[in-house]
C-alpha cells in the first residue's frame, strides 16, 4: 500500500584522511516511504549526517545507489541533479551558521526562489516568500531583520521556510532542534509535523535525542560507527530492541519521570576510530554478548520479524531468550 | 527554605551585568540552599541565570560587567561575599570546585593529566609531590582511567575521557561542595551515563554535596533530591524532587513537561510554551512569565508575585497560588 520515495542500496561514503580511510557511511541500504517520517539515532561522528547529505547529494557517496522516482540520482549530471535538488532539501542544526549574516529575512527566504528563477515579476516573488513566512509562523514585520537579530527558533524557522521554497516532497532533517531551548524546540517540532500533514512531506528526521525521535517518526533507524545496526518501526525499537547496542543506548536516556524503573546497561569504553575499522562487528568491542565469531565476521542487517531489520549475530538468540543470553 | 544544618544558603542574590546596551538583569532575589550531602538540580532554559548563580558561589563573575547588587552567600554559616579574595583562593578548589561543560576550560593542553591533578592537590595539602602524585593517580582510577595514562596529554582522550578526568581533578581535595554546570551535555548519551553513574557512586560514597545545572530533566530525576526551577533571572519553584515533578506549579513547571515527548506514553503530543525568552534587559513587569502564562490573570502584569510555601518546603513563585496556611480543609487546630 505504501510507495517508496526514496531507495538506498550498499551506500558507502569514505573519507581520505592521513591516518587511512575514515569509513563514515558503510554499505547502508534503507527506503524511505512517501509521507513517511523515518528517525536516524546515534551516536557524534556514527555518520548521520554524512549519510544524509548523500542521499541529496550534497556530496558524492563514494559507492551505492540513491533511488528517488525510480531514478539513480548518483548517476545524474551536475546539470540533471540540479532539478531534482529542488526536490530534495535540507535543514540543518544551526541556522545561524547556514544562513547568510548579510542577507534579512526576506532576502534569505527569496534566495533560492530567485536562484532557481522560480518567479519573472517581484510582486509574485514577494507574495511567495510571505506565505511562506506565514506557513512557518514568522511574522511579516520581521521581513527586514538580520540572522543575529533573531533568536534560535526563528532562525530555525527561516531554515525550514527557505527548504520550503520549492516546494519539495523530501527534507532531510539534521538535528533541527538540538541548538534549541526545549520551550522553542516543541514549538518547532509541532510545525514540522503539520507541514508534513499538509504538503504530504516526506523527512529523513536525523537526532540524537530519542524521545524527540521517537514523538516524529514512523520508523527508526539506529546506526553505529558508519552501519545500520537496527531498523524498525518507532515502537518495536522501543519495546523489543533486538541490537545489543540499541539495548544499551535507550537504558543510557535519562527518563523525567519518577515511576519508571529501568535497568541501566552501561557500555564500557569509547567509540572507536572509523578509520580502518577491524573485521567483524563494530559494536564488539564494547558489547557483552560479543563471541569469537563477532569479532571475525561482520554480521548483516537482517530481517527478524517482518519490517524489523537488525545486524547482530546472536540478535535471534537473544531475542528468544528475551535480551538474557549468557 | 532555611535550616541550621545547611551547608551552602544563598540569600536574596541579586546579580547584574553592566553592559553598553543596558543592565541585564541575570539573577534576582534568588534562595537556594542546600544540605550536606544533597543535590540540588537548577533547571532552566538558556539565560535563566543557572551560571551566574554559581559563578558567584564562587566568585568567578567577569567584574565589570558583572555587578553583585545585594544578598548573601553563606557557606557553613559565613558569607562568601564578604571574604577577601585570598581566602577565596584557599576555598576554590578545596571546599567547593566546580566543573564545567566544556572540560577544556579547566584542562591545560600542555600538561599531562596527572600532573594537573596532583598540582591541584598539592596547592590545597601539606604533603609531599609523590604523596600527590600517588593520590593523582588514585583519582583517576576512581573515574575509570588507568593510572599509566596519566602521562597522557589532554587532547589524547576522548571527550567523555577528559570530562571524567576534570571529576578527578575537582574531586582530588575531598570538597564539600561540587558545582557541576552541564557536565555531560556535549556528550553522546552512553558516554553521559557513564559519568552520571560515576557521580551518583561519588555522592553516595563521599557525601559531597552537589549543585547540578541542567537543561535535562531527564537527569534531574535521576541523580537530585531538591529541585530548583529558574525563569528568567528568578526561581519559579522549589522542592523536593518528588514535590516538583509529581505535583510541579507553577505554570512554566508545568509548560516545560508538556515540552518534551515522553518515551513512555502512548499519547505524547506536545503543548509548547508560546512564545519567546524575555529580553533580559527590559523584563516584563509584574509576573516575568506573564506573556508566555496560560493562566495569566489581570494582577499578573501588574505585580511581581513572591514565594508561597504551598506544602511544607515546596515553594511556588505565582499569584495563583495558596500558601498552606491559608489551604481551608487539613489542618490541624
Ligand atoms: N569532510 C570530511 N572529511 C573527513 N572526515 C569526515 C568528513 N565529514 C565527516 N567526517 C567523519 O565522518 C564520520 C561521520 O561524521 P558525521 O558528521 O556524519 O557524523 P554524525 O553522526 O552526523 O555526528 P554528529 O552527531 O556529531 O553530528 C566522523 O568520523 C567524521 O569525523
Ligand atoms: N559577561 C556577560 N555580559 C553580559 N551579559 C551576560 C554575561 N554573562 C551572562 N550574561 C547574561 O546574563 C543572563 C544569564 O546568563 P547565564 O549564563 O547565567 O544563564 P544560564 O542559565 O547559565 O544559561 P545557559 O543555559 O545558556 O548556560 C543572560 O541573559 C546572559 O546573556
Ligand atoms: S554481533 Fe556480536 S558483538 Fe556485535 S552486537 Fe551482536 S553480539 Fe554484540
Ligand atoms: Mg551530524
Ligand atoms: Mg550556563
Amino acid at each position: 500500500m505504501s510507495e517508496k520515495l526514496i531507495e538506498v542500496n550498499n551506500l558507502k561514503k569514505y573519507f581520505k584522511t592521513k591516518n587511512g580511510l575514515l569509513h563514515a557511511v558503510d554499505d547502508v541500504s534503507f527506503h524511505i516511504d512517501k509521507g513517511e517520517t523515518l528517525g536516524l539515532v546515534g551516536e557524534s561522528g556514527c555518520g548521520k549526517s554524512t549519510l544524509g547529505r548523500a542521499i541529496i547529494r550534497l556530496s558524492d557517496p563514494t559507492a551505492g545507489e540513491v533511488i528517488f522516482h525510480g531514478q539513480d540520482i548518483t548517476k545524474l549530471s551536475a546539470r540533471e541533479m540540479m532539478k531534482i535538488r529542488q526536490n530534495m532539501q535540507i535543514v540543518f542544526q544551526d541556522p545561524y551558521a547556514s544562513l547568510d549574516g548579510r542577507k534579512n529575512l526576506f532576502e534569505s527566504i527569496a534566495e533560492p526562489l530567485k536562484v532557481q528563477k522560480v518567479f519573472s515579476n517581484n510582486a509574485d516573488l514577494e507574495k511567495k516568500v510571505f506565505e511562506l513566512m506565514d506557513t512557518v509562523g514568522l511574522a511579516r514585520r520581521l521581513a527586514n531583520t538580520y540572522p543575529h537579530e533573531l533568536d534560535g527558533g526563528r532562525r530555525q524557522r527561516v531554515g525550514v521556510a527557505r527548504a520550503l521554497a520549492l516546494n519539495p516532497e523530501f527534507m532531510v532533517l539534521d538535528e533541527p532542534v538540538s541548538a534549541l531551548d526545549v520551550s522553542i524546540q516543541a514549538q518547532i517540532i509541532n510545525l514540522l509535523e503539520e507541514l508534513q500533514d499538509k504538503l504530504g512531506l516526506t523527512y529523513l528526521f536525523i537526532s540524537h535525542d530519542l524521545s524527540v525521535v521517537k514523538h516524529i517518526s514512523d520508523r527508526i533507524a539506529v546506526m553505529y560507527l558508519g552501519k545500520m545496526v537496527e531498523l524498525t518501526d518507532y515502537k518495536t525499537i522501543f519495546n523489543d530492541p533486538l541490537h545489543p547496542y540499541t539495548q544499551a543506548l535507550l537504558s543510557a536516556i535519562p527518563v523525567p519521570r519518577l515511576d519508571v524503573k529501568r535497568e541501566r546497561i552501561i557500555l564500557q569504553g569509547d567509540v572507536p576510530s572509523p578509520v580502518n575499522p577491524k573485521p567483524g562487528c563494530r559494536f564488539a568491542g564494547r558489547c557483552m554478548f560479543c563471541q569469537d565469531r563477532c569479532r571475525e565476521e561482520e554480521p548483516e542487517l537482517k530481517e527478524y520479524s517482518p519490517g524489523h531489520f537488525a545486524a547482530c549475530h546472536r540478535a535471534m538468540e537473544l531475542k528468544e531468550s528475551g535480551g538474557k543470553a549468557e | 527554605m532555611m535550616s541550621e544544618d545547611k551547608l551552602l544558603e544563598i540569600k536574596d542574590l541579586t546579580v547584574e551585568y553592566r553592559t553598553v546596551d543596558g543592565v541585564v538583569h541575570a539573577v534576582t532575589d534568588l534562595n537556594i540552599s542546600i544540605g550536606k550531602g544533597q543535590t540540588l538540580g537548577l533547571v532552566g532554559e538558556t539565560g535563566a541565570g543557572k551560571t551566574t548563580t554559581v559563578k558567584s558561589i564562587m566568585r568567578i563573575l567577569p567584574d565589570p560587567p558583572a555587578k553583585i547588587v545585594s544578598g548573601e552567600i553563606l557557606f557553613e554559616g559565613e558569607d562568601l561575599l564578604k571574604k577577601p579574595e585570598s581566602h577565596m583562593r584557599e576555598i576554590r578548589g578545596e571546599k567547593i570546585s566546580m566543573i564545567f561543560q566544556d572540560p577544556m576550560t579547566s584542562l591545560n593542553p600542555t600538561i599531562p593529566v596527572l600532573d594537573q591533578i596532583s598540582e591541584a592537590i598539592v596547592l590545597h595539602n601539606k604533603i609531599t609531590k609523590q604523596e600527590a602524585e600517588q593520590r593523582a593517580g588514585d583519582m583517576l582510577e576512581l573515574v575509570g582511567i588507568r593510572r599509566e595514562r596519566g602521562s597522557d596529554y589532554p587532547h589524547q582522550f576522548s571527550g567523555g575521557m577528559k570530562q571524567r578526568v576534570v571529576i578527578a581533578m575537582a574531586l582530588a581535595c575531598n570538597p564539600q561542595l561540587l558545582i557541576a554546570d552541564e557536565p555531560t551535555t556535549a556528550l553522546d548519551v552512553t558516554i553521559q551515563a557513564q559519568v552520571l553513574e560515576l557521580m551518583k557512586e561519588i555522592i553516595r560514597t563521599r557525601d559531597t554535596s552537589v549543585i547540578m545545572i541542567t537543561h535535562d530533566l531527564g537527569i534531574v530525576a535521576e541523580i537530585c533530591d531538591y529541585v530548583a526551577i529558574m525563569y528568567a533571572g528568578e526561581v519559579v519553584e522549589y522542592g523536593t524532587l518528588r514535590q516538583v515533578f509529581e505535583n510541579p506549579k507553577h505554570p512554566y513547571t508545568v509548560g516545560l513537561f508538556g515540552c518534551i515527548p515522553d518515551l513512555y506514553a502512548e499519547d505524547d503530543a506536545l503543548i509548547p510554551i508560546k512564545g519567546l525568552m524575555p529580553d533580559p534587559v527590559n523584563l516584563p513587569e509584574g509576573c516575568r512569565f506573564h506573556p508566555r502564562c496560560n493562566q495569566v490573570c489581570e494582577k499578573c502584569s501588574r505585580e511581581r508575585p513572591h514565594m508561597v510555601e504551598i506544602e511544607p518546603g515546596h515553594f511556588v513563585n505565582c499569584h495563583l497560588m495558596v500558601p498552606e496556611t491559608e489551604q481551608g480543609g487539613e489542618q490541624d487546630v
